[in-house]
């Protein structure tokens, strides 16, 4: 029988991690990740799951563990944030290069200088390019669910996915949150079966030195250069959007949960204007669009899942009758605009989609963000869009701008 | 939404009450309820709140709380302190840990004031934690008493969810003693 359990977002994801029999832990603790770690070192040394801690002293050492652990056929888990992220990005390459359906949580948080521990999500999407399938929670009911996904969808792709959620804003509130139960996952999520094993019985030479053309191995067997390779990664990336979309579907039949597969939507049938962004920022726009309604706007929120591989289609079909689109998000491209504020107009080239695009930074290093100045600063890009104003600048949603810039 | 923040020192149990809160709030049948600390480093003896949200559906901010719909303060000296009443909106309850009556404590705000000896009480419970008394209980009994939202038969059982075996008997009498203690406006004395 699942259960109910008023639950932080670290320990709904801890749960989540139990359920999934993940054999190797191996994590490096880091501010507000830090709590998920220790429920899960407890959970194994009290012997409540079969699983492996390994210590490390450091970020990169954790994944390299996770890397080593996939490798010989183990469901391997780590978590981090911010700097810990960071400190793993050679190894976050190196994981995905190497098709290994390791799960991490990014518990999302700001990046220094200077120091923050608070939340935003500038540690996950500057590790866009890693080759990483990336998920976004809105709550804590889609961390546990996610997480579950998260491993059907590693094993099917053979890619590693990050579920990330907001440090402290999911991580430290607790709200209710079922837990399903474990005779259900067992049925969803098969046991992995490593796509490669390596065993002392056959030794083998993995992730050797690739050239720039095909060639034949010491057997003959015509092999993929480096760049066959990097084609196979991004096509099974591009791939994996139907297989998160299909994974999903098939746990809203066995849990009664639905949580949008690739993105979700919220009072969007007839609206003029869509406010979207990943995580916890898109559930407090849904109050801010009720709160608009209420005002005799036609607002809506799309919510954006997935964020890589980027659910081109789909955008293109959720966006497709908006009039005015704001794109709310917790980090910057330096130089340019929020990232996903890039991504989406790309997505829209060559479309018929022509509203236009307000880019909303919000939230950085832990500032609060509320519905109230969520509907705010959509009545001033309406207004604004309204009186035929061109497009305005990337508005810093509750933020000094008068200042000196250095 | 019925929103309450609690308003304590690191060390006197504040984010624990917003928890426990939470739960028999969730218990009583509010679909809706979250708890959480201030985000962020937490020093023992500095000020420091935690809020709890019930709704009868579920709940789709967390966002810091505005203004609150009551506020709990378990260190009476955090009133010269902290704005408290600030962040409280107004015709808000505030529920004082204080020996005083509630027109000697000095708040005058034309808000309904409820106020409860919850260090008294928790030294007759013997509620004590390194030589400080642990006021997070009874200020959970006044809330039962003084708010009108969750009753104190499900903060009972809130308390036996989260409280061990060792300790909760002291807190369950503290809390009905405080519940009866809790005096203020709207309250039969």
């Amino acid at each position: 029988m699942s259960r109910t359990e008023i639950l932080t977002g670290n320990q709904a994801a801890a749960e989540g991690a139990k359920l999934c029999h993940i054999q190797v832990v191996s994590a490096y603790p880091i501010t507000p990740q830090t709590s998920l770690t220790e429920y899960l070192s407890q959970a194994i040394e009290s012997g409540e799951i079969k699983a492996e801690y390994v210590r490390v002293e450091s970020e990169h050492s954790a994944l390299s563990v996770c890397i080593a652990a996939s490798s010989v056929g183990a469901r391997a888990f780590t978590s981090t944030s911010s700097h810990g992220l960071l400190y793993m990005h050679e190894q976050l390459h190196w994981a995905a290069g190497s098709r290994l359906p390791i799960v991490m949580c990014c518990v999302n948080r700001g990046v220094g200088a200077p120091w923050s521990i608070f939340n935003d999500q500038q540690d996950s999407i500057s590790q866009r390019d890693t080759g990483w399938i990336q998920i976004y929670c809105r709550d804590n009911q889609e961390i546990i669910d996610t997480l579950i996904q998260a491993y059907r969808i590693a094993e099917i792709v053979k890619i590693p996915v990050m579920v990330c959620y907001d440090g402290f804003v999911l991580s430290h509130t607790m709200m209710p949150v079922e837990i399903p139960d474990a005779e259900t996952v067992d049925a969803f999520l098969p046991p992995y079966h490593a796509h490669t094993i390596l065993s002392p019985e056959d030794p083998r030479n993995i992730n050797p030195v690739t050239f720039p053309w095909r060639r034949a191995d010491q057997d003959g067997v015509m092999c993929d250069g480096y760049m066959e390779l990097r084609y196979k990664l991004q096509s099974a990336l591009e791939a994996a959007g139907e297989t998160i979309a299909a994974v999903g579907r098939d746990f809203a039949e066995r849990f009664g949960r639905d949580h949008g597969g690739l993105l979700w939507r919220y009072r969007t049938e007839d609206a003029d204007v869509i406010l979207t962004g990943m995580g916890s920022i898109a559930t407090e726009a849904t109050m801010a669009v009720d709160a608009l309604r209420e005002q005799g706007i036609a607002a809506g929120v799309v919510g954006l899942r997935v964020y890589r591989p980027f659910p081109k289609a789909a955008v293109r079909e959720a966006f497709r009758d908006a009039h005015a689109i704001l794109v709310m998000e917790k980090d910057i491209s330096y130089g340019y605009e929020g990232a996903l504020c890039s991504d989406l107009k790309a997505a829209f080239y060559g479309t018929e989609i022509s509203a236009p695009i307000h880019n909303v930074v919000a939230g950085l290093g832990g500032r609060d963000v509320k519905a109230r100045e969520l509907a705010e600063v959509t009545r001033e890009i309406l207004d604004r869009i309204a009186a035929g104003q061109p497009e305005g600048p990337t508005t810093w949603l509750n933020c000094r701008t008068d200042t000196p810039t250095e | 939404m019925h929103e309450v923040i609690w308003h304590g020192r690191g060390g006197q149990g504040v984010v624990l009450a917003a928890q426990i809160l939470a739960e028999s709030a969730y218990m009583q049948g509010f679909k809706g309820v979250t708890s959480a600390p201030t985000f962020g480093p937490e020093r023992r003896g500095a000020p420091l709140t935690a809020s709890t949200k019930i709704s009868e559906t579920p709940i789709r901010t967390f966002a810091q709380i505005e203004y609150a719909d009551i506020a709990v303060v378990l260190d009476p000296s955090l009133l010269k302190v902290i704005n408290i009443l600030g962040s409280l909106r107004p015709g808000g309850l505030i529920i004082v840990n204080t020996p005083l009556k509630a027109e000697d404590t000095g708040i005058d705000s034309g808000r309904p004031i409820a106020v409860v000896d919850g260090a008294g009480i928790a030294f007759r419970h013997h509620l004590i934690k390194e030589g400080a008394p642990m006021v997070n209980t009874p200020l959970l009994g006044a809330f039962a008493r003084a708010a009108n939202l969750v009753s104190l038969e499900f903060i009972e059982k809130g308390l036996k969810w989260k409280l061990s075996s060792t300790v909760l008997a002291n807190n369950l009498s503290a809390l009905r003693d405080a519940y009866e203690a809790t005096r203020g406006s709207g309250l039969e004395n």
